[in-house]
């Protein structure tokens, strides 16, 4: 299983990104944005960070991208995509995904670990977890309210499309109905603000659920071999 | 070149922090009777077309990049040399 890590200027949660993969037993590929193609891999993230310093908009620039291209492509043709934090904005942007991530309500960089309920079990990234388990991610983002007009909300509620959602209230950025995460149609592209990436290692902030993201994608990857 | 001016505010249902935090501080500074604040931006571009050719080029980079439709709205202008938003006002 290889997975592309994009980086873009400014992104930071990369290396992050990669050394999950890999300790869930896939194999990360660095990807660069300037780039025109995604090397042939098996899935594709677009890390946490900053790209071009959040000029203009969130993920504005980063969309425009070279790589985007390709990215929206793998994605159309059921790839599986995965976009954290940063990356969930450049989703939006892109239009992959529906809505728009603002300025947190309480004007904070909020950083700390979130409980998340995981509502939508039947992802790429999703599938190791059991169905409305809670799991503690952390959170850090400036420009993490979720946003999306009211039809959209229904639509996405009706259509279970909401993947992760923040728990006991403890909404940390005033994201509509508590989302912090959700996919497209068909399920394959998926954005979320939390970090699982940072959630992988007992040794280092402790806590290891954000794993399920990345071992789930190799329990896809087995599925569709089997298949 | 025409000079653009283009203002971009995040759509009025959208709760604005930013805005609510100014409308916040303004009457302990002494500004009173001040309401409804919103903070957005303001962009100003020089733009090779004229009449509707200008048009069409500014409202589609308004579409496309300028700003996101799902959040935010704009208006905007071609303005004068003394209307740009960095003019020094000359010494009275």
């Amino acid at each position: 299983m290889r997975v592309g890590v994009v980086t873009f200027p400014g992104s930071l949660d990369d290396g992050d990104a990669r050394r999950a993969v890999e300790l869930a037993g896939g194999q990360p590929v660095a990807l660069w944005h300037a780039h025109e193609d995604l090397g042939g891999v098996d899935a594709v993230i677009l890390p946490g960070g900053f790209s071009w310093g959040d000029y203009l908009r969130c993920g504005a620039i980063a969309h425009r991208a070279a790589i985007m291209r390709a990215v929206t492509e793998f994605a159309e043709q059921g790839g599986p995509v995965l976009g954290i934090c940063n990356g969930f904005q450049v989703l939006c942007e892109a239009g992959l995904l529906p809505g728009a991530l603002l300025r947190n309500e309480a004007l904070r960089f909020v950083c700390r670990p979130v409980p998340l309920t995981v509502e939508r079990t039947d992802t790429p990234f999703t599938r190791a977890y059991r169905p409305d388990e809670q799991i503690i991610v952390p959170v850090k983002n400036g420009e993490g309210r979720y946003y999306a007009d009211a039809a959209t909300l229904d639509r996405l509620e009706v259509e279970g499309r909401v993947v992760v959602r923040y728990a006991n209230g403890r909404n940390p950025n005033g994201a509509a109905r508590d989302i912090a995460g959700i996919c497209n149609e068909a399920g394959n592209v998926v954005g979320l603000m939390p970090h699982p990436e940072h959630a992988v290692d007992e040794t280092l902030i402790g806590g290891t659920d954000g794993l399920g993201f990345f071992t789930s994608l190799l329990a896809a990857a087995g599925a569709t071999l089997d298949a | 070149m025409p000079r653009v001016a283009i203002d971009v505010l995040l759509k009025h249902e959208i709760l604005d922090p930013q805005g609510r935090a100014v409308e916040r501080a303004l009457p302990g500074l002494g500004y009173e009777g001040v309401e409804e604040v919103r903070v957005g931006k303001h962009l100003e571009l020089d733009v090779d077309a004229e009449g509707e050719e200008l048009a069409r080029r500014v409202e589609r980079m308004c579409a496309d990049f300028l700003t996101n439709p799902v959040i935010e709205s704009y208006a905007w202008r071609v303005i004068e040399d003394h209307e740009r938003a960095d003019h020094e006002p000359a010494e009275a």
